[in-house]
């Protein structure tokens, strides 16, 4: 990729807090790396997450490349790009799953509300019972339904009696949308439901924890459109309660859920904004190759 | 002798291999491509002529010699020897043998056995010659109608392929035949067996001690044969074994796969892994030598009675013994755990071991029971350690410091040594091999199908 | 829709953290232990089979001063051959031991006194005087290996602090020993008997060749039957067999073969080779046959392995260019296959080495003093003579129980490395 024919400079579009660091990399930029600038406003006002300059390694190789964005309180920001682009990688590192592999290295500064996740005085553990994921196939466990809700809450120590894990687990599941579905087999197997199904008990179980951040990575590319429409419905409700970061390969569905769309590029950062503005008005030429099909 | 003619015949063949390839580039003339296979088909077609049926009259020869020779010596016997019950005139055949041998025979023989020792040697002879000219002229007489038959329309490649492939399906059956082999020949000998002891009392007797009375007035030699004290003996050994096993085997799979980095894994399960390929005569010596003497000292130390032939000694080495049978199995179960289950509980906030206990453990339960129940049927099995390190004297007790016997221990005891092969004690070894297929046959069974299932299901 | 709303996460959390991490902790360790306590095992058995062995490669020798008199070997001085042969070379032996220590008297005591030297020595002399009758009447200075109890003592493992009774050698018979070897007539030397003979009665004249040689003609029977059958079936399973019933029958009942305890297979060879075929008994060949039954499913499990790590691109080619299935097996996925079907034979041969349980069955446990040199001359193997010596009580043979235990396990050590370095020398990844 020719890094020097970009002529978008990075703009931002109100003034950021002194607080918040500014995009300007080109001193920290390592020679290389085959760094790009973002383009687009990369500040929120109202924060749940801010991540600055984040490198990430797979043993020698770079796969992320000074990432900086934040996500903003009960929004959903959608990462699109094409596949190996990192945007996957990035999220992984949003509640430390990146520390599952050996060989990973992450390098720059991640804070949720004031907490710098990759600190040693944070605890993984509490990390992520604070930012939950669902993943690109639905792994539920080879539980029955109730005890895949009940696992989170059980771990954590988070109710005391039957009587209210039965409610956490309705509650829960009530939220995902499923309980109608599978009220009255609690205790079959989770592999027994459909994959939609499967996915739905998955977030289930994400959100029974009550964390404060959900990432969701690629949640619906192993189902069908109706199991997706359904998945992104809830989204849309979740939103109300918790912040969300969703990965996609889907451009269509991350205009549908998403208020804010980040596009990644090769381990960059290229391009983040309002999600209309993105798909309508993309400033970038990347973004807008992307956009419009020329690759994915 | 006969490995000579089997080098001859070989020798012969390889020859004829090139004699066929030569036939072949002379009838072809100067046009190789008239010819419907490859010469070296050809070769291979001639090669076949020339050793196969050779082959399988040497090896049906071979085999049926001694007996048909054993036939003819006692046909020639003097009839008061061939009057004998089966197994004096065993004795005399095994004189006669010997003496063909040229060993040192117990009594001195009388004129009747060195007659027929003479002729037992005689009529090898002249055996043994008959095959060479027979073989070798089969031999010939196949390498002479190879090379005739090669034409250019000879379809030699299609030919050889059929009898590769021929052979290529009869050694695929060699394992259906070793199994048939198995059961016919324990089966035989125990229905052998139960018609001198019944089937109930066999299996459900208390008692086991097969010195069968020489006088009647001998005490301790009642010839019982029941054998549920080396049934319960094989169990107490085999379980002490899987107490040891079980949870050092399930743990270190645990660690290797869960905990260590990949420089400690690389290192450490080898190393556990020395402990499979440790032949198990060193582990009965080890037991018996080194470790029954530490536990009855121990014992006696803390003022407690402990059998030199504890079951404890016996089962705590053969626990170690399958340290590695278990762990390397139960890794493999553990392995196929999708790294999707494990995500999905590290990204709720679980630890390691939670995961572990909560996910892993149960997702993996199926693979383990089976690898574990092929670990008893390989404790069950098992027999240098116990002959070695475990007692003869069948006791029924659940005592671990007692001694106590097992099945293959005394399987080991009445077929060694001195036997004849008809009396209810020899049999009563094949009885016992037959319960021991039995048994690990279906634990087996059972083992390898829940472990299939279990793969299936992540597969 | 949340309308009560919860407690926080984060102090829920934190609440149970410090008992989690303990958990997390605790079992970390459970499987560390659990792991070095395998390895410890490990340690512990090399370590107590060495201490016990090592010493086993020595051999203690006593030379005395021996008078060849013509008197006793050649009384008629013919030098007759018959005459030589039969002599009694014993009271070369007796007569230098008396005049060494000329105190000893009785009966008793005397025949304590010829014992210090082992049993085979008038054999050496008789040996030594055929070779070269000119020693006739001459006085040689002559090596013979000590009795056992000697050499046991002399090695340490004897205490003599503790009371007469309890040991294996009297107080006057230490005395002796020490006499000699204050003057230096007591040597160690390399034993070469434990590699050049066969079994004994006599711990000192027991060695390991017989055995070894059991265990070579046995083995050779083994491969030479199990890994071609080993290799055709595995082929036939992979590249030729339709899937069918009776393909999935064979195919179970090899897993099924892998399990079947080992003894089991002993009793086949006893009811069928022996019993039904005739065939004698303690012969290497009727060992490598039962030995190669049960190699079989190991080397056809490790074959189908190794088949089906070849890519069926390979295949695919092969076909492609117009070969027939089977030149297509024997040139090109073959070839590739044959290095990873070896390193399952040379497992399978290193565990067919180390087997015991069935050769008990078909008589390869009997006591046979020949070295064997034919595939049915009587024979034990290597495994079966530790376990013959770990069953007698004297000291000295636990030492050489040990010796040809490390002989053993070199054997299994050397096998398996060279598997590991076959794998490693002919891995490919596709």
């Amino acid at each position: 990729m020719n890094t020097t024919t970009i002529e978008v400079q990075t703009t931002l579009d109100s003034t950021p807090s002194p607080s918040i660091r500014e995009t300007s990399l080109s001193s920290a930029q390592i020679i290389g790396y085959d760094h790009q600038q973002t383009v687009g406003r990369i500040t929120v006002d109202n924060p749940k997450m801010v991540c600055r300059d984040v490198n990430v390694y797979y043993a020698k190789k770079c796969a992320l490349k000074q990432v900086s964005l934040d996500i903003g309180t009960n929004e959903v920001i959608s990462f699109i790009g094409p596949s190996g682009c990192g945007k996957s990688t990035f999220l992984r590192c949003l509640n430390r799953m990146n520390d599952t592999i050996p060989i990973c290295r992450v390098t720059g500064e991640i804070k949720l509300d004031q907490d710098d996740i990759y600190d040693k005085s944070i605890d993984v553990v509490q990390l992520r019972a604070r930012v939950g994921m669902v993943f690109q196939k639905p792994n539920p466990f080879p539980k029955s339904i109730y005890e895949n809700v009940a696992y989170g809450p059980r771990i954590h120590g988070m109710v005391n009696g039957k009587a209210e894990m039965d409610e956490l687990v309705h509650e829960s599941l009530e939220r995902a949308g499923l309980l109608k579905e599978v009220e009255s087999r609690m205790n079959e197997p989770g592999t027994s439901l459909s994959g939609g199904q499967q996915q739905r008990l998955c977030i289930a179980r994400a959100i029974a924890v009550n964390p404060e951040v959900i990432l969701m990575d690629e949640p619906c590319s192993a189902l069908d459109p109706i199991a997706t429409a359904k998945i992104e419905e809830l989204i849309d409700e979740l939103r109300e309660n918790y912040t969300i970061v969703i990965v996609t390969h889907s451009m269509q569905q991350a205009a549908r859920v998403s208020q804010r769309t980040a596009y990644f590029h090769l381990g960059n950062l290229i391009e983040i904004g309002e999600t209309d503005q993105i798909f309508t008005n993309p400033r970038h030429k990347l973004t807008e190759d992307y956009i419009t099909g020329r690759f994915g | 002798m006969l490995f000579y003619l089997f080098v001859t015949v070989a020798l012969l063949s390889l020859s004829s291999y090139y004699l066929g390839r030569k036939r072949a580039f002379a009838v072809a003339g100067s046009h190789i491509r008239n010819l419907h296979s490859l010469p070296s088909f050809y070769g291979s077609y001639t090669a076949l002529w020339c050793g196969l049926p050779a082959l399988i009259v040497f090896t049906v020869w071979a085999t049926l010699q001694p007996g048909v020779i054993i036939e003819l010596v006692v046909a020639s016997l003097p009839p008061e020897l061939q009057q004998l019950p089966p197994g004096r005139l065993n004795l005399v055949i095994n004189d006669i043998k010997n003496l063909v041998s040229g060993n040192i025979v117990s009594s001195s023989p009388d004129a009747a056995i060195l007659a027929a020792a003479d002729h037992y040697r005689h009529l090898q002879t002249t055996g043994n010659a008959a095959l060479w000219v027979i073989v070798i002229a089969l031999a010939l007489a196949g390498i002479t109608y190879g090379w005739r038959t090669i034409s250019p329309q000879l379809r030699a490649r299609n030919r050889v392929e059929h009898v590769v492939n021929a052979l290529l399906i009869a050694s695929s059956t060699i394992a259906i035949f070793t199994t048939i082999g198995i059961v016919l020949s324990v089966l035989f000998e125990s229905i052998r067996f139960f018609h001198k002891i019944p089937v109930s009392e066999f299996l459900f007797g208390l008692q086991w001690s097969p010195q069968t009375a020489i006088r009647a007035d001998q005490t301790g030699s009642s010839g019982a044969f029941g054998m549920v004290p080396l049934f319960t003996g094989t169990l107490l050994i085999s379980g002490i074994a899987m107490l040891v096993a079980v949870p050092i085997g399930l743990m270190s799979a645990l660690y290797l796969s869960e905990y260590a980095s990949p420089k400690f894994r690389a290192t450490a399960k080898p190393a556990l892994e020395v402990l499979a390929g440790i032949p198990t005569v060193v582990y009965g010596f080890f037991a018996a030598l080194t470790v029954a003497p530490l536990i009855r000292n121990l014992g006696t130390a803390m003022g407690v009675h402990v059998a030199s032939e504890s079951a404890l000694a016996a089962g705590l080495v053969m626990g170690i013994m399958i340290i590695p049978f278990v762990s390397s199995l139960s890794d493999d179960v553990i392995n196929a755990v999708p790294q999707s289950m494990r995500d999905g509980s590290y990204a709720l906030g679980a630890t390691k071991s939670e995961t572990i206990k909560r996910v892993l453990l149960p997702a993996a339960l199926p693979g383990i029971v089976g690898s574990i129940l092929l670990a008893v049927s390989r404790a069950i099995g098992e027999t240098m350690i116990v002959v070695m390190a475990a007692g003869l004297s069948a006791n029924l007790t659940a005592n671990p410091l007692q001694a106590v016997t097992t099945v293959t221990v005394q399987i080991v005891t009445l077929l060694t040594g001195d036997q004849e092969f008809d009396s209810a004690k020899t049999l009563a070894a094949f009885a016992l091999g037959l319960v021991l297929f039995i048994v690990t046959l279906i634990l087996n069974i059972i083992a390898l199908t829940v472990v299939r299932k279990y793969r299936e299901q992540y597969e | 829709m949340n309308k009560k709303p919860q407690r926080d996460i984060k102090t829920i959390v934190n609440a149970s953290l410090a008992r989690r991490h303990a958990a997390e902790r605790r079992f970390r360790w459970y499987g560390l232990i659990a792991i070095s306590l395998g390895l410890v095992f490990v340690v512990l058995m090399f370590a107590n089979i060495i201490s016990q062995g090592y010493s086993a490669f020595w051999q203690t020798y006593i030379e005395l001063p021996i008078h060849f008199d013509s008197a006793v070997i050649d009384p008629e001085g013919h030098r007759d051959p018959h005459v030589l042969e039969n002599a009694d070379y014993a009271a070369l032996i007796r007569a230098s031991l008396r005049a060494q220590f000329p105190h000893v008297e009785g009966r008793r005591n005397l025949r304590d006194l010829y014992n210090l030297v082992s049993s085979n020595a008038p054999f050496r002399l008789r040996s030594q005087v055929l070779d070269n009758p000119e020693i006739i009447g001459t006085e040689q200075s002559i090596r013979m290996l000590a009795s056992a109890t000697v050499d046991t003592f002399v090695k340490g493992n004897i205490d003599r602090h503790i009371d007469e009774s309890l040991r294996s050698i009297k107080n006057q018979e230490i005395a002796w020993v020490d006499q000699l070897q204050a003057s230096g007539q007591l040597k160690q030397r390399f034993n070469t008997i434990l590699f050049s003979k066969g079994d004994s009665r006599e711990p000192e004249q027991a060695g390991i060749r017989g055995a070894l040689m059991g265990s070579f003609y046995t083995l050779v029977v083994t491969f030479l039957l199990s890994f071609p059958i080993g290799v055709a079936t595995a082929v036939y399973l992979e590249e030729f067999a339709p899937k069918n019933r009776w393909t999935d029958l064979i195919e179970v009942n090899i897993n099924n073969l892998a399990a079947v305890p080992s003894i089991v297979f002993g009793l086949l060879g006893l009811a069928v080779f022996i019993n039904f075929f005739g065939l004698p008994r303690s012969a290497p060949l009727v060992g490598g046959l039962v030995l190669s039954l049960m190699t079989l499913p190991v080397i056809i499990i490790a074959g189908r392995a190794a088949l089906t790590s070849v890519p069926p691109s390979i295949r695919e080619a092969a076909l492609g260019m117009g070969a027939s299935k089977l030149q297509m097996v024997g040139h090109h996925v073959l070839p590739l296959a044959i290095p990873g079907m070896l390193t399952g034979a040379i497992i399978g041969m290193a565990r067919a080495l180390g087997e015991s349980a069935p050769l008990l069955m078909i008589g390869m446990v009997a006591f046979i003093a020949d070295v064997p040199g034919s595939f049915t001359d009587p024979a034990t193997v290597l495994p079966v003579q530790i376990y013959l010596w770990a069953d007698l009580p004297e000291r000295a043979f636990v030492e050489r129980t040990s010796a040809a235990i490390m002989v053993l396990l070199a054997f299994m050590i050397l096998m398996n490395g060279l598997a590991i370095i076959l794998r490693k020398r002919f891995e490919r990844r596709w």
